[in-house]
Order: structure tokens, then sequence, then C-alpha cells
């Protein structure tokens, strides 16, 4: 049920105001979004850009939420949100979900010591990528169906699985995945790395033009300084990093959402038919109308949720499921509507709009769908 | 302006007032909205001393419209403080000591373009609750198109008088005085003719008659204006120059239904599903039907997104900043969001819901079918979903207008 204590803090301070329109600024210009077009997709190429991800990285923002311990900025997960939101205003298919929202937070949130100081640093100065596997096919998010297994041993675990979909996992200096434990039926989080014996990585063709790989796991054995947070409670451990995970990937569907609605404004602005600009017709001028609500109502969603994971972790949950429920409908709603006022034009592989619209799909599907987040919204309310 | 101890000082010496003062009967038993008080009025209809003693009380001390100056019975605080008085009310769950639309719209409107005579004559008499006011300004053929009205006023001598039909005036019968749009220059083109006019309703040949609703209610009146003498001293503003004045009133208006829109955070989703529980007869646990239950939740998350909005925007007043384009939407995804979520109610209630009074029925599941049907005002009264929408495409938007 909603919280009787006075309403989470919306609003950017100066500071987070001017990490918002430079990382905007710096955002469009060198990562605009038809760049999606020429990013190589042979196999063996990363799909993304190091060189940006490195600018990014001296830059501050891929440390902003790891403590200064441990090469970062130490500030809120707000702050990332941020830097987040800027990301989905042209797509960028750069790793922040795989290794700033999954990977990191896993360390950051289960991590021991060890691990933390082993990877975070990395992720700070852009050196390390990380990736999660978790899901399986035919599991859909549902953790009582994970079949991959970690079998116990005298000096560790051996794991076997087949993870598909994994973000960034072609790139990846090390994955954490998801395995049932055996003897036993906790499920555990190991962090294996690239090189491990046993790990096959194969690279996915994605429509969305995100990075995603399978991942392998034929008897790759890991010690037990591989284990992410104590195997009783790593199940809970995961249900929080997705929900961080859903969050920042929320803030970035905002960002696409707000962009895509901009391009289609001016579209209609400028786009001349019957001897004026269709943005005249009032047919037209009361959707867009209604997107602009639609936006507003998910931008709250957002800031509310992204605020909650600093200031009041026990209404992430539910806050994380409102998120990406309102953003995937209001993205949807956003990208299908440009295609259509768009017109023939937006149908085209030559213009952009129709990369928003792929990514709207492949962002609602990801982390629980609609209908997904609205069964864990009751459940948090109590029916 | 105000002479006022800082916030907090002032938050304390006000709890502590209603802690000795406020009516033991009354404490707890109303959210404090802009419609949840004493409306007043001449025609009020006997009432428990309680409300009027609580009315006495707040207007002793100029409480009964916290910002307007002392000299009109206000008591000349500023924005935040009323706020903070307003808190402390709800916070007790008392009443507002007056509403209406004296209150609410005419009384900030005369406080703004209002003269000295005028001021002085009705601003005491809304503060006291003595007057009740209601709304002139729809017509037969003027509802979104606003500007089209053409009730007359003729000059004759130092007087108006008014010929004409107004529509869509709340509780007129209840009300004693009406402000008005009228037309005083029928060769001037649609806004320029039209002067702001208040009316005493016990003029000779003004007559309010109730217009039925679907819902069995009738919030609304016809009123028919014929041979109606008024002072010319009754004009606000400059002849002919009433647009300017209706359009301030308009902003008052939005802002009387803006806060009437804050509701408890949860509080329809909790209605919800409660009605569920009752009607499939499910105490506990997830509800057996899949499909409700995501109607349910769907129509949660849209609630709580919405307040989250509200609040957003109250948090960037607070800040100093002006909430800006997004406040254009709290109007249309307020009340498409209360109708949607009684059609859900319904759909819960299935035939249950059906009933229009208490034989077979229950008395509870009747209320919410006529709140149910009422609702379906919400999106055409005080600027239909449509001019809602022209306005952020237009205002907001920069959409170019049609030929």
């Amino acid at each position: 049920m909603a919280s009787e204590d006075s309403p989470l803090w919306m609003l950017l301070d100066e500071g987070q105001q001017m990490l918002a329109s430079t990382a905007a600024q710096f955002l469009s210009k060198s990562a605009p979004v038809g760049r999606l077009r020429e990013l190589p997709r042979a196999p063996g190429a990363d799909g993304f850009s190091r060189a940006l991800w490195a600018e990014m990285a001296e830059l501050g923002w891929l440390g902003l939420q790891i403590p200064e311990a441990h090469g970062g900025l130490g500030l809120g997960f707000f702050d990332l949100a941020i830097v987040l939101e800027a990301s989905g205003q042209t797509l960028m298919p750069e790793p922040f979900v795989s290794t700033l929202l999954l990977g990191a937070q896993a360390l950051l949130l289960g991590g021991t010591d060890a691990q933390r100081a082993r990877y975070l640093p990395g992720v700070a100065d852009g050196s390390r990528l990380l990736a999660l596997a978790y899901d399986e096919r035919g599991m859909r998010g549902d953790l009582s169906r994970l079949r991959a297994s970690a079998t116990r041993e005298a000096d560790g675990f051996t794991l076997r699985g087949v993870k598909p979909h994994a973000l960034d996992a072609h790139v990846a200096d090390a994955i954490v995945v998801a395995a049932r434990v055996e003897p036993g039926d906790a499920i555990g989080l190991f962090i294996v790395p690239r090189d491990a014996a046993g790990l096959a990585i194969e690279r996915e063709q994605r429509m969305d033009l995100l990075n995603a790989a399978t991942v392998r796991l034929d008897a790759v054995r890991v010690g037990e300084d591989a284990v992410v947070g104590p195997l009783e409670t790593s199940e809970a451990l995961l249900s929080a990093v997705l929900d961080r995970a859903r969050i920042g990937l929320s803030a970035q569907m905002l960002g696409a959402m707000e962009r895509a609605f901009e391009m289609t404004v001016a579209y209609l602005k400028e786009r001349v038919q019957f001897g004026v600009p269709i943005g005249s017709f009032q047919a037209l001028q009361h959707r867009a109308a209604r997107l602009f609500i639609e936006i507003a109502l998910a931008r709250s969603s957002v800031l509310a949720a992204a605020r909650a994971v600093d200031d009041r972790p026990a209404e992430v949950p539910r806050l994380a499921a409102l998120a990406k429920a309102k953003c995937g409908e209001a993205f949807w709603q956003v990208a299908a509507e440009a295609i259509q006022m768009h017109g023939g034009i937006g149908m085209t592989a030559e213009h952009d709009i129709g990369f928003y619209f792929k990514r709207a799909q492949a962002a609602e599907v990801m982390f629980g769908d609609g209908a997904t987040q609205r069964r864990r919204w009751a459940e948090a309310c109590g029916y | 302006m105000s002479e006022a101890p800082p916030l907090t000082e002032f938050r304390d010496e006000i709890r502590a007032w209603l802690e000795a003062n406020a009516p033991a009967s009354l404490r707890g038993t109303s959210p404090c909205g802009p419609f949840d008080g004493y409306w007043g009025g001449k025609k009020h209809p006997p009432v428990d001393p309680d409300v009027l003693r609580w009315r006495d009380l707040c207007l002793e001390r100029g409480l009964t419209a916290p910002t307007w100056p002392k000299a009109y019975g206000g008591a000349g605080l500023d924005r935040d403080h009323a706020v903070v008085f307003y808190e402390e009310l709800r916070a007790m769950g008392l009443p507002r000591p007056v509403v209406g639309f004296g209150f609410a719209m005419i009384g900030p409107t005369l406080l703004e373009f209002g003269n000295e005579a005028q001021k002085r004559e009705h601003l005491p008499r809304i503060c006291a609750g003595e007057i009740r006011w209601c709304q002139g300004y729809s017509e037969p053929n003027a509802g979104s198109d606003l500007a089209n009205v053409q009730m007359r006023a003729v000059r004759d001598g130092d007087h108006f008088v008014v010929d004409g039909q107004k529509v869509w005036t709340s509780h007129a019968d209840k009300s004693d005085w009406i402000f008005c749009l009228v037309r005083t220059d029928p060769t001037a083109k649609k806004q320029r003719g039209i002067s702001f006019l208040l009316v005493d309703m016990d003029t000779p040949g003004v007559t309010p008659r109730e217009i039925e609703l679907i819902s069995g209610s009738s919030p609304f009146c016809e009123t028919f204006f014929e041979g109606v003498r008024v002072p010319l001293g009754n004009v606000v503003g400059e002849v002919n120059s009433g647009w300017t004045v209706a359009k301030a009133l308009l902003g008052h208006e939005r802002s009387m239904i803006g806060q009437s829109i804050g509701r408890a955070p949860g509080s329809g989703q909790r209605e919800l599903v409660a009605k569920a529980r009752h009607h499939l007869g499910a105490a506990e646990g997830p509800l057996p039907d899949p499909l409700l239950r995501d109607a349910i939740a769907h129509n949660g998350m849209d609630e709580e997104a919405f307040q989250l909005t509200l609040a957003r925007l109250a948090q960037t007043r607070e800040a100093g900043a002006s909430p800006g384009s997004e406040s254009s939407i709290l109007k249309i995804a307020a009340t498409e969001m209360k109708q949607r979520r009684y059609t859900l109610g319904m759909r819960i209630a299935g035939e249950e819901g059906l009933g229009w009074t208490d034989d077979g029925f229950d008395a509870q599941d009747v209320d919410f079918t006529r709140g149910w049907l009422r609702s379906r005002a919400n999106t055409i009264e005080g600027g239909s979903s449509e001019i809602q929408l022209n306005i952020i495409a237009k205002r907001v938007l920069g959409l170019p207008d049609g030929k």
C-alpha cells in the first residue's frame, strides 16, 4: 500500500540539473541515434563504442554511484538514473544495464569485500564490463522454474546450464550466473570470469540493437570465493538487483520516449499536407496531447522509484513495478504513434524513428512485461 | 505583507488553538477538500449548531478566508501560512469553516478586479458564509465556446436590463447571488462585447429551474432572466471588458478543481479491492479473478502515478519554481482516471450494481452506481477533456491553429 510518509522528493538539485543537461548535450552530439545503423553487427564486433565508454568513465559517469573507496564518486542511484535517462534519449547500446545495473548492483548489494575490490574500480574507470545471466528459455523471469545447476564440490561448485539473452555477455569480463544449488533448493549467484574453462558465449543479433549473448555453462568450476551474497539470501539479492535494473531501464525508457515524442511534435509542425502543417489537424493534436500526459505520469514514476532506492528501500519493489509498467505502456504508445504520425517515412530504415519502436517492444518485455509488473504490484499491495 | 509568525511557530499556534477550540463532533469527519465544509447562504437548510460554532470561531480570527485582507474579513496571511492552516485542519479531519464559489471563485476575482464598494459589500458576507454564490457562465449555445454568450444586458438609465438564459448553473436554486457573463455590445466581436455582472438572485425576473441528471441528482440548474434590472454599479471591471475578468475567474475555478482532485494516496485502490473482496467472496489472499486483479492493479498504478505527479508539481512550487506546462494535464488525467475507477467498480459489482434504490440492492452499491453515472460529467464540466487537449496541444506543444 502507499506510504503514509510524505511523498518521495522527485526534484533534481542544482548539481543534478547540471549533470542532466551536460549528459544530454554530450550524448546527443557524440552518440546520435543514427549511429545504430553503422555500429558493426558482424560476429566479433562489440556493437557499441568502447571509446565512448572510456570517455564517459573520464567524466565520472560510470562510477557515479560506486563508493569512493572503489574509485567512484559515492553519489546516489538517483544520480545514476539521471545519466541513464540521457543515455536513453539516443538509445545508446553501451553496456549501462549489464555493467552498471545488473553486475555492479549485485556486487554493491551482495559482493564480498574482495569481489568489490576486484571488480568495482574497473567498472568505474571503464576497463571492466560485467553481465548477469539469470533467465532461461521458458522461464520468463519465474525463479521457481530456473534449471541451471550449481553442484556443490569439496572446494567450490560446478555450474551447468544455458542462459540465453544475457545482455552484453559477449564483451563482459565477468558474468554473474544464477543457478540452483545442489543438493538443496536455494538459488545462488556466482561470479564467473570470462576465461573460465567450460564457459561458451555466443553472440545474438537483436532487432532493437541492444547486444546480448547466449551463455553456456558446461561444467564450469568455480571456488567458494565466486559466491555473491550468502547463499541463503541470494534469491532476495537477485530480486533486489532486478528491481534496480527495472528502475534504471525505466529511466532509459523515459529518455527514449521523450526524444521520440520531440521528434514527432517537430514533424507535425513541419510536414505540410493539404497546404497546412499536419499538426494543425485536431485529430493529431489531441493524440499528441495524450502522449504528453502519459509521459508526465511516467516521469513521476521513474523519479520516485529512483529516489526510493536511495531513501526508502522498503518501497523499491512496488515502485520498480510501477515505473516499469508505466514506462512500458507509455514508451510503446509514444513509439507506435510516432511511426503513425510520421507516415510512410517512419516505416523506412532510413528514418531514425523506427529504432524507437523496436526498442519500445524490447524494453517492454525485459525484466518482466506490464502484466508481470502488475501482478508483482498486486502482491506487494496485498491482493 | 504578512505580520504572521514564522511557519513552524504558526503551525504550533494553530494546532494548539484547534486542539482547544475545534468542536469535538467535527473532528475526524472531513477530508477538508475545497468542497468539504459549510456552503452557507440564506437558503441553507437547518444545520448542526457545531458547524455554525466552528464557522464563528474561525471567522473571528479571519480564518474562513485566511489569505484575504483583514479589512474584508480575512486574516491577511500569505499563501504558505494558509497552506499550514489547511494542513492542520486536514490532520485533524476538520471541515473547512466556509466553502463555495464565493470563497473560491468570485472572492479572489473581486480582490483583483472589484472596486472598493464591491469589495466592502460582498467580501465580508462571503467570509461569514452569509451569501452563497453561483456561476452564470454557460448558455445553451455557449459551452466549450464560452465567448459565444448571448444573454443581453441593455442599459436603461443607471441600470442594465438583462434578458436571456444561463445553463449548468451549479446550485442556482440554493444560491443568493450569481456572477454572470452578459453581452453588452452585440456589434463587437465575440470576446470584446462581454461584461461581468453581479446579480442578486432575489431580483424580480430571475428564475432557476433544476436539471435532473442521469444519476438522478440535480446539482445544476438552468436559470432564466426576464427583464431583470441590475444596477450599473454591479459591473466588475469595465463595461465590455468582462472577458479578462472571466478568464481570471476560470483560473480560480481550475485551482479549486485542482485542489479537489487530491485524494488520500491509494484510497481508490483500497476501495476497489474491498469491493472485489465483497462481491467475489474472497476475504483474503490473491483475488480469485486474475483479469480483475490485473485491472485493479492497472488502476492502482495509474492512481499512484497521478498522486506522484501532483506531489512533484507541489514540490516544484515549494522549491520556488513554476510547475509549468505539466500542470495542464491534471484536470483531464484526474477525471478520466476517476471514470475508469468507477467503470471498473461497476464491472466488479456486476448485477449488484444495477440498483436504482435500495429495494433489492445494497445502499452502498446504489450510491456507487449513482456516483458512476455522475462521474461521466467530470470530463465535460469545468473545461471538457477536448478543451484540455486543445490547451496542451496549442499552449504546451505549440502546435499550429487550423485554417
